[in-house]
């Protein structure tokens, strides 16, 4: 694909063709994940309407589809609101902040079996740093309001971020000694076989801490003190209005996307089909043959997966008390990944688990 | 050609941002000038294939160390006029440093054009060689015992912090929450056993 793309723009010099390369690669990706983000929202009211034993949205369009879009022309249309005593070049630069960090790390996310936008040697590395950049947004847009409760909110987040990315940090550790590499394809290419050889399987603790760190990354209940509707109004976007608030909203579920995805590549294979153990060798002559191949299909279903968690997770679970996260980030889920850790270096010292031909 | 004119437009940038560190008014402004700074020193390092370097450094210095900073500049009440007040007083003292420190940069400008070992421009690698590899073996091969020792500081530093810092304030009211997650249904109710009401 990307060399009859070359091919088609070779009339462009170099230079020039190279960047419509990118962007060509880039713009489908993007425009995707906006749509992705915007049915997310309606698919997170049903489901949760449904747990709660309600409808949920189902005026707009048929069964409520094009709520979504709804949603968009209201915020789109409104007055951006600029508090008076407000910094105004920071308070509008925080939601931009925090949307591109939440973009821009699908550039090394494998997509498909040899496949991804920017195939980088120290994928995961790059991961960690863009995930730590998406604090400033929150902080800035917190200081730069001008209001007590925003700062209160961007406070919590702040401290709760670079408490969990810690916890986070430590299971990538992991989940790479596992991997031999940094690169992510080399990574889901490890994990080849059925669904037993997923990583999940020999880094269970580490899935857990990690999944549950993404849920506390991404300020969603039941860690979701930095907006705190009930505490602190909507805590560090409390101020914002129209297409500001619109952004830090994407930001929002961009990230739980990209949790949802980054899981679904680190622990539970990748673009690896669930169905390629030998077990269901049966559908080989069968119509569904493809679905023992690996594919986008199978990433799509594990974000998808993924998310229906975080939806879950939040119909479920009461808000965390502040304490009760800073003491589950720093006194249980580090010594837990560090414990982890230690027993996978034993591990691969010793040879035994799935990791001892790589590692 | 083109790596030439990406490096001067990111050395401008550099500059500029080290500029405003020092001479933006609002110590928010600075931190995201120090940001700014950071960050394009991470890219410079990518034109010269060090791109574990320039992640970590975006990695450590800016999604760690910076949030920090910013952390306490927003909290602190900075008053602008108070800073400015001994600024005749160090000026002096501040020329010399700035001095040696010119000097210094114009010496290494210098060693470039001696042809001592120092000045070879950096060897571009084959496509497929991992910096991260490299960097890896260096520190854990030849190299590990001095990578344990700076460890072994570091996390005795750490300590040493927390133990300056920790402190028991008496009279504190916390949650113990290990006791509470202990607790059982036999501390907390007692089933009374009585008999029902009967008429005397």
């Amino acid at each position: 694909m990307i060399a009859w793309l070359n091919n088609f723009l070779g009339f462009l010099p170099d230079p020039l063709r190279i960047l419509a390369v990118i962007v060509a690669q880039i713009l489908p990706l993007v425009i995707v994940l906006i749509l992705c983000v915007a049915f997310l929202t309606y698919i997170e009211r049903k489901v949760i309407g449904y747990m709660q034993n309600r409808i949920g949205p189902n005026r707009v369009g048929p069964r409520g589809w094009f709520q979504p879009f709804a949603d968009v022309i209201k915020l789109l249309v409104k007055e951006v609101v600029v508090p008076s005593r407000a910094n105004r070049f920071l308070f509008l630069v925080a939601p931009l902040l925090s949307i591109v960090p939440a973009l821009a790390t699908w550039a090394v996310m494998p997509l498909f079996p040899g496949y991804a936008i920017a195939d980088i040697d120290a994928g995961l590395l790059y991961i960690l740093a863009l995930t730590s950049l998406s604090i400033y947004g929150v902080i800035l847009a917190g200081w730069a309001s001008n209001s007590k409760y925003a700062f209160l909110g961007a406070m919590r987040s702040a401290a709760q971020m670079v408490a969990y990315e810690i916890a986070m940090g430590f299971a990538l550790v992991g989940v790479l000694m596992a991997g031999g590499s940094l690169n992510l394809g080399v990574i889901t290419e490890a994990q080849s076989g059925g669904f037993l050889s997923w990583f999940w399987l020999p880094l269970f603790p580490l899935f857990l801490v990690y999944f549950i760190s993404g849920v506390a990354e991404t300020n969603r209940a039941p860690f979701d003190v930095a907006e705190g509707e009930s505490e602190i109004v909507a805590g560090f976007h409390v101020e914002y209005s129209g297409v500001a608030f619109a952004i830090f909203f994407l930001a929002e579920y961009a990230n739980m996307i990209l949790i949802a995805g980054l899981t679904a590549v680190m622990f539970f294979g990748g673009w690896h089909s669930f169905l390629a153990g030998s077990w269901f060798m049966f559908l080989d002559g069968t119509p569904l043959w493809f679905l023992r191949q690996p594919s986008l299909l199978w990433l799509c279903a594990k974000i998808a997966f993924f998310l229906f968690c975080f939806l879950w997770l939040r119909a479920t679970f009461p808000r965390y008390r502040y304490d009760q996260i800073m003491r589950l980030g720093w006194k249980v889920f580090i010594p837990v990944t560090l414990v982890w850790i230690m027993v996978e270096g034993v591990m691969i010292v010793a040879q035994v688990g799935p990791w001892s031909s790589g590692g | 050609m083109i790596t030439l004119l990406i490096f001067g437009v990111l050395a401008l940038v550099l500059v500029s941002a080290a500029l405003g560190v020092i001479v933006s008014r609002n110590p928010v402004y600075a931190a995201m000038w120090l940001v700014l700074s950071f960050v394009t020193s991470a890219v410079l390092w990518l034109l010269i294939e060090a791109e574990f370097l320039a992640i970590v450094l975006v990695l450590v210095y800016v999604g760690a160390v910076m949030v920090l900073f910013l952390f306490v500049v927003m909290m602190l009440d900075v008053d602008v006029a108070a800073t400015r007040e001994g600024f005749t007083r160090y000026a002096p003292a501040g020329t010399v440093v700035a001095a040696v420190i010119v000097a210094e940069l114009l010496s290494v400008l210098w060693l470039r054009g001696s042809g001592l070992p120092i000045a070879q421009p950096l060897a571009s690698q084959p496509a497929g060689h991992s910096n991260t590899r490299e960097i890896g073996l260096a520190l854990y091969g030849s190299h590990v015992f001095e990578f344990e020792l700076a460890a072994f500081l570091l996390l005795l530093a750490i300590v040493a912090a927390i133990m300056l810092t920790h402190r028991q304030r008496p009279g504190l009211k916390v949650q113990d929450i290990a006791a509470q997650v202990r607790v059982r249904r036999e501390d907390r109710v007692r089933i009374v056993k009585m008999d029902a009401e009967r008429d005397p």
